[in-house]
């Protein structure tokens, strides 16, 4: 009995080094998250160090990264969840729109808020539907949608842009609280929710179950459809959030806004982040890092003067090889 | 002793904290049969690994007579004539079975085209060396198969390709007897034509049965290593343990009481007008041979495949179909038989698997507990010693058997009314076995209903009240203690005829 009891599970827990405690928590990944996006602030600090230092230029950063960080962090649950959602772009042009359309009906920004997340929630719902219902796949699914989303805020706007005169609402988009743009605490309060939600809820443990195995899920009495559909839904809601943000700081609703690859850098952030696009893993924390990634390398190469043309070329790169590296770690492990 | 062949010589092997194998030295021998035993998490597999190469050993070397030998992958030592057939079988589900047995070296037409026509002559050819034409066919996708016929094909392929050596880490645990014997007399060929086999089991009475020598691991140590002749059950189980083993398979009560599950015609795909019933502080054993349906009625009762037809209640309410939540809710409980595809969530660490299913009694408003989660599967952990460096280690990284203990942890967590076990002993130690069995009787006394699948004979028969046998997805018996014999049920366990079947329960 003895030699058994003394390597048995119970008997060491609780019982590591502290400092490796540290280091387990933060995740290694997560360090060499940390690591290279220290070199990619050195190169661009060496290279144009009189601005990009600046204050301002950190908060543009900042204000860059608000409208990704959403979005990156509902993607990493849909991924997490086995799933990809690559409508969401679409989905930010079809609510600014709506937004706008809803502040200038109304006069109300309450009911362009509303009009914004029940959109977007709808839009979410109807890829969830297709995707857990009609058993099509996300990437096809959401592929589809993505144009037809992008058709509707084209149709209900006529193609035009739409301004917005409430300067309540505009507050959302450059207004400050205690000195910092509104913007980047709605990024911090979406943040602590977001992670609060998927790392310690019942609900969202149950999505890394449903995402790591979804067969082990159902066996263990999750109901997976609805986790599905709830998911889309989700990320619907999320893109409504990104797409309400983006009208409050350009003061308009545009068809076109979203369509620049917002969907793209969503996906590569939470890819950088450590999501498995086979589902399971994947941390809030992560996205983040990934988002900060992304905000440093645009920012960056436009001070830098890299031509836009290459810029995209740079964006496609990244998340090939986050995803390379992500393959790579599973297959070690 | 410096033999021709091949040996392991003084190797060590830590995984962090755990040391797996520390300073073992072994000799293998042509036209040896040599049986590797020893506790869930000894070092068995990791030592098939150093030696097939997948992991580098830290210390020590694999010798060919006296010359050093480096594997740096597989390949390397499939090339130098080492198999290994592991554990959980590798196949690929969307490739027919003839491809998957002859993966890498498949019949080709001008080149470039397979030649469909030559694999599945070859394909039959091997099928009938062991016996197999009947359970399955060469264009058979393996995605339709079970975990018995999974782990047939992987040894086909390996004994096809042929090797010097040939190791076969628990090739029976989720083998019925019938084919555990197709499986020997096909070993035992092989070590006449003096190919050196190293076999690991934990069950004991094949290793007496079919080994020329066994050698016992302990912690990572090599702690014997001797002829098989003269060799018993109890002394082997004694080296491994370090101590006596009690009496396997006893049952303090045999108290029933009133009905639990009442199960009336059902039908999925899979079975046919199943009818059963199980009491209060029952165990209702079950039957059969491979693909008789045991795992699919499983799968039936918890609402996880599509029921066509029949009523389920639990204390006589009913229960939902399709809905294994609903089940769950009802108070049943199920652990599956294939653990990595069906039970655990590999990525994910032994305190997350054990409390999958207690979401309530392992949170606060909706937010996972830690502090209540261990207070909940700690002591579980230490009853059935499931061995790791602690709770939050990553299930892919535990031995086989203790995986499965993980499985167990999660539904005694759950302390469901009716719980189902799917050869719960799979793969498991003779000491755990022990534990299982007692906690199986534990349940049954504290009242609750137990069905029990088993592929082990003595198992059911030392542990069931009443068993009922299977074959071709239907009920084709009921035999009550102390009827219980294996003859009986091997004879209600072949495949009859559909005229044959009315009237013989009840
Ligand atoms: N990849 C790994 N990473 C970390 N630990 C490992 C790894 N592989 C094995 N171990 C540990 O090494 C020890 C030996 O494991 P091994 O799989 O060799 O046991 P075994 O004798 O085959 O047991 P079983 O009978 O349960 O299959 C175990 O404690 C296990 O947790
Ligand atoms: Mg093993």
């Amino acid at each position: 009995m003895n030699s058994l009891e003394l390597r048995t599970a119970t008997t060491q827990t609780g019982k590591r080094r502290p400092s490796l405690r540290m280091a387990e928590r933060i995740g290694i990944h997560n360090i060499s998250l940390l690591v290279a996006l220290a070199i990619l602030v050195l190169i661009f600090g060496t290279l144009r160090g009189d601005v990009f230092f600046s204050s301002r230029n950190l908060l543009n950063i900042g204000l860059g990264i608000t409208i990704l960080g959403v979005l990156a962090m509902s993607q990493t649950v849909v991924i997490v969840a086995g799933g990809l959602d690559i409508a969401v772009g679409a989905i930010v042009g079809l609510t600014t729109v709506s937004t706008a359309m809803a502040i200038q009906a109304t006069g109300s920004p309450a009911a362009g808020i509303l009009a914004g997340l029940v959109l977007g929630g709808l839009a979410g719902l109807v890829n969830g539907i297709i995707i857990t219902y009609g058993r099509v796949n996300a990437v096809i699914a959401t592929l589809g949608t993505m144009a037809i989303f992008r058709g509707i805020a084209f149709i209900i706007s006529d193609g035009q842009s739409i301004a917005i005169f409430s300067d309540t609402f505009r507050f959302i988009g450059i207004g400050r609280i205690l000195g910092l743009p509104l913007l980047i605490w709605i990024l911090l309060l979406t943040a602590i929710v977001f992670h609060l939600f998927l790392a310690r809820s019942i609900v969202g443990r149950n999505i890394y179950a449903l995402g790591g195995n979804p067969v082990v899920a159902r066996f263990s009495g999750i109901n997976i459809n609805r986790y599905r559909v709830g998911i889309y839904i989700m990320s619907g809601v999320a893109a409504g959030l990104a797409g309400i943000l983006l009208a409050a700081r350009t003061g308009s609703g545009q068809p076109v806004s979203g369509s620049q690859g917002l969907e793209l850098e969503a996906i590569t952030a939470a890819v950088l982040g450590g999501c498995a696009l086979q589902g399971g893993k994947g941390t809030i924390v992560g996205a983040l890092l990934g988002v900060a990634i992304i905000g440093v390398l645009n920012n960056g190469m436009i001070l830098t003067s890299v031509p836009t043309f290459y810029q995209l070329l740079a964006k496609g790169s990244l998340l090939i090889l986050a995803v390379v590296i992500a393959e790579y770690h599973l297959n070690r492990t | 002793m410096q033999s021709d062949f091949f040996s392991l010589d003084r190797i060590s092997k830590r995984f962090g904290v755990v040391q797996a194998l520390d300073n073992v030295s072994i000799a293998f021998r042509p036209g040896e049969v040599l049986a590797l035993v020893g506790e869930n998490g000894a070092g068995k597999s990791t030592m098939m690994r150093i030696l097939e190469g997948v992991f580098a050993p830290d210390t020590g070397t694999v010798l060919y007579g006296s010359t050093p030998i480096v594997f740096s992958e597989p390949r390397d030592s499939h090339r130098a004539g080492i198999r290994v057939i592991h554990q959980e079988p590798e196949i690929v589900p969307n490739l027919t079975v003839a491809e998957n047995i002859f993966v890498g070296e498949l019949p080709r037409l001008a080149g470039v085209l397979l030649d469909w026509h030559r694999l599945e002559e070859q394909t039959d050819k091997v099928l009938a060396t062991f016996g197999m034409q009947q359970d399955m066919r060469a264009r058979q996708l393996c995605s339709t198969l079970g975990p018995a016929q999974r782990q047939m094909i992987e040894i086909m392929r390996a004994i096809r390709a042929g090797g010097q050596l040939i190791a076969f880490d628990e090739p029976t645990s989720s083998l019925t007897d019938d084919e555990a014997r197709r499986l020997f007399s096909v070993i035992r060929r092989l070590r006449e034509e003096g190919t050196s086999i190293v076999y690991i089991s934990h069950r004991l009475n094949e290793v007496i049965d079919l080994a020329d020598r066994i050698v016992v691991l302990r912690d990572g140590r090599l702690v014997d290593d001797s002829r098989a002749d003269g060799a018993s059950e109890q002394t082997i189980a004694k080296l491994m343990v370090g101590r006596d083993i009690a009496d396997l398979f006893t049952r303090e009560t045999w108290q029933s009481g009133l009905p639990l599950l009442e199960v009336a015609g059902l039908t999925t795909d899979h079975v046919t007008d199943v009818s059963l019933k199980v009491r209060r502080g029952e165990v209702l054993g079950i039957a059969g041979l491979m693909g008789a349906g045991r795992s699919e009625l499983a799968k039936a009762i918890v609402g996880y495949d599509r029921r066509l037809d029949g009523t389920i209640t639990m204390s006589g309410v009913p229960v939902g179909p399709n809905s294994p939540h609903a089940a769950i809710v009802a108070g049943i409980g199920f652990a599956p038989e294939d653990r990595k595809h069906e039970a655990l969530l590999l990525f994910r660490s032994i305190l997350d698997n054990a409390s999958l299913c207690v979401p309530d009694k392992t949170s606060t408003f909706g937010f996972f507990n830690r502090r209540k989660a261990l207070e909940i599967v700690s002591p579980l952990a230490a009853k059935m010693s499931i061995k790791a460096p602690n709770l939050d280690e990553q299930v892919s990284k535990l031995s086989g058997g203790n995986q499965q203990k993980v499985v167990l942890a999660r539904w005694l967590a759950r302390q469901p009314m009716l719980l189902i076990l799917d050869e719960p002993t799979r793969g498991i130690d003779i000491g755990a076995k022990a534990e299982i069995y007692r906690l199986i009787d534990e349940l049954a006394a504290s009242g609750i209903g137990i069905i029990l699948i088993s592929s082990e004979m003595p198992e059911l028969i030392g542990l069931a009240d009443r068993v009922l046998v299977m074959a071709g997805g239907r009920i084709t018996a009921e035999l009550s203690r102390p009827d219980i014999d294996e003859a009986t049920i091997l004879k209600h366990a072949m495949p009859q005829p559909v005229a044959s079947l009315g009237g013989q329960i009840q």
